[in-house]
């Protein structure tokens, strides 16, 4: 089994960092460059800001952030939120960022996918789906706007669409889940793993570490995105590590790495 | 030694985290896209990620590829970092056949689709993965693996790998799928990791640190 990473997810409302439910009802937390930091000291597997309000263009800006986080920060980090163009996507690079994380963008023009995949590797095009569950259980949707539009597309379809974009990777939110504490979807994280061969970060739902676990032995999912239960310290990655390794499960050795440092 | 260090910018993305992850141990950072300031560099960053005819083409298009090669070949140490690592070898069959710097002879070649027991593989290999020795754990000291632990975790992302035809080029490996991938190769003055250091935690800047230290 490969290492599974753990990704704490950031959603920012420059400056701050907030939370909500259902990506819904915000609320400010503190300072999103601070969290991060305190992160990266615990030993997070990367970093992803979200920037729910899409500030690119405006004076305070999710990049200043990004720029301000790679001082302190010596792992990967994705930002995501208001990217619409190659040059988008350039200026979040120059910025620091390791990876851009797209949904409305790629849903409203998918070849935008293949076009920043051939400027800058398929490594740092992750496709950001949200996915809504259908009223009558026949599968998922794929949502936009913090999960508020539809889009008319099947998750699974669009996940494989986007791997044969270019995508390098896939964040799949549950929007359903989202903010709630209580498990994650893992009948939607599998049925997108089993369909591609790139790997999916789950996202939406975490309440506690067998949460975590569950998704990773069932869905069999590459990494999973966690936030209000770090953000709010109900899960510490120390533990989560010590139990998951008990569990069989191949993370991180950051153990050996304190002990070197 | 000093402490100056010059990172090559050919275009190829995230600049700023090497940059950073050197200025982390107080170096003097320049970035470079000219000869003269190649030649004139203490210790070289070949950076990059992307994809392997492009990059060779940007540094093409800035008539960087004599300038790397000519400060190579007069002993001062240079890293390549991911794309940069393998564009030190031969040849890459990405996108078709493209020729490298050839500093270190080998190829580069696809990962593995398939693991061990034959099940797919996910292709990018994108994570943290532990590093082991070649040969011996000894080969390492003097190198900018010193002070590394064998399994100790990098990140990785990468597609491709470095194939050195000299067996003793090869520094360390980790193992994806259960099968042997090339992590850092090393030629006299020459070092090249697949995994990024400046992404890699409290271990990748050791790694960046012992560069510098070179």
């Amino acid at each position: 089994m490969n290492t599974v990473r753990f990704i704490a997810r950031l959603d920012v409302k420059a400056p701050y960092l907030v939370k909500g439910v259902q990506l819904e009802g915000l609320r400010q937390l503190g300072d999103p460059h601070r969290f991060a930091c305190d992160y990266y000291e615990q030993g997070i597997d990367e970093i992803l800001y979200m920037d729910i309000v899409a500030s690119l263009y405006d004076r305070s800006n999710i990049l200043d952030l990004v720029e301000k986080t790679t001082q302190n920060v010596f792992v990967p980090l994705t930002v995501g939120g208001g990217l619409r163009t190659v040059a988008d996507v350039a200026r979040a690079l120059q910025s620091g960022a390791d990876k851009v994380a797209i949904n409305t963008a790629a849903i409203k023009r998918p070849e935008l996918i293949t076009e920043v995949a051939n400027h800058f590797g398929s490594q740092c095009m992750v496709v950001s789906i949200e996915a809504k569950r259908n009223t009558d259980s026949t599968g998922w949707q794929a949502y936009y706007d913090n999960g508020r539009e539809p889009t008319g597309k099947d998750v699974v379809a669009w996940a494989k669409q986007a791997a044969d974009l270019g995508a390098g990777e896939i964040l799949l939110t549950s929007v359903d889940r989202e903010g709630l504490g209580k498990g994650m979807d893992v009948a939607l994280v599998a049925a997108v793993t089993e369909q591609l061969s790139i790997p999916v970060i789950a996202s939406g739902g975490v309440g506690r570490v067998e949460d975590v676990f569950t998704v990773i032995e069932q869905a069999h999912v590459q990494a999973v995105a966690m936030a209000h239960v770090l953000h709010y310290g109900k899960i510490e990655l120390e533990n989560l590590r010590r139990r998951a390794k008990e569990r069989g499960i191949s993370v991180r050795q950051w153990q050996e790495i304190n002990e070197a440092s | 030694m000093n402490n100056k260090v010059t990172i090559i910018d050919y275009g190829a993305g995230n600049l700023l985290s090497v940059r950073r992850a050197f200025e982390h141990f107080g170096a003097q950072v320049t970035i470079a896209d000219t000869h003269s300031a190649i030649d004139a560099a203490d210790r070289l960053v070949l950076p990059g990620v992307g994809a392997f005819g492009k990059g060779m083409e940007q540094l093409q298009k800035r008539r960087l590829i004599w300038a790397i090669q000519g400060f190579a070949t007069l002993g001062r140490p240079l890293l390549g970092i991911c794309l940069g690592m393998q564009m030190l070898l031969e040849e890459s069959e990405e996108f078709g056949t493209h020729a490298g710097l050839g500093l270190i002879p080998g190829r580069v070649v696809a990962l593995p689709k398939q693991d061990k027991e034959g099940k797919p593989l996910c292709i990018p290999h994108i994570g943290w993965n532990g590093v082991l020795p070649l040969h011996t754990l000894s080969d390492w000291q003097k190198t900018a693996l010193e002070g590394t632990k064998e399994g100790e975790n990098f990140y990785f992302v990468h597609s491709f790998q470095a194939q050195p035809t000299d067996p003793t080029h090869g520094l360390a490996h980790c193992l994806y799928g259960g099968l042997p991938v090339c992590a850092v190769i090393h030629r006299d003055n020459l070092t090249g990791c697949q995994f990024h250091p400046e992404k890699s935690g409290k271990s990748g800047l050791r790694v960046i640190q012992k560069f510098l230290q070179s």
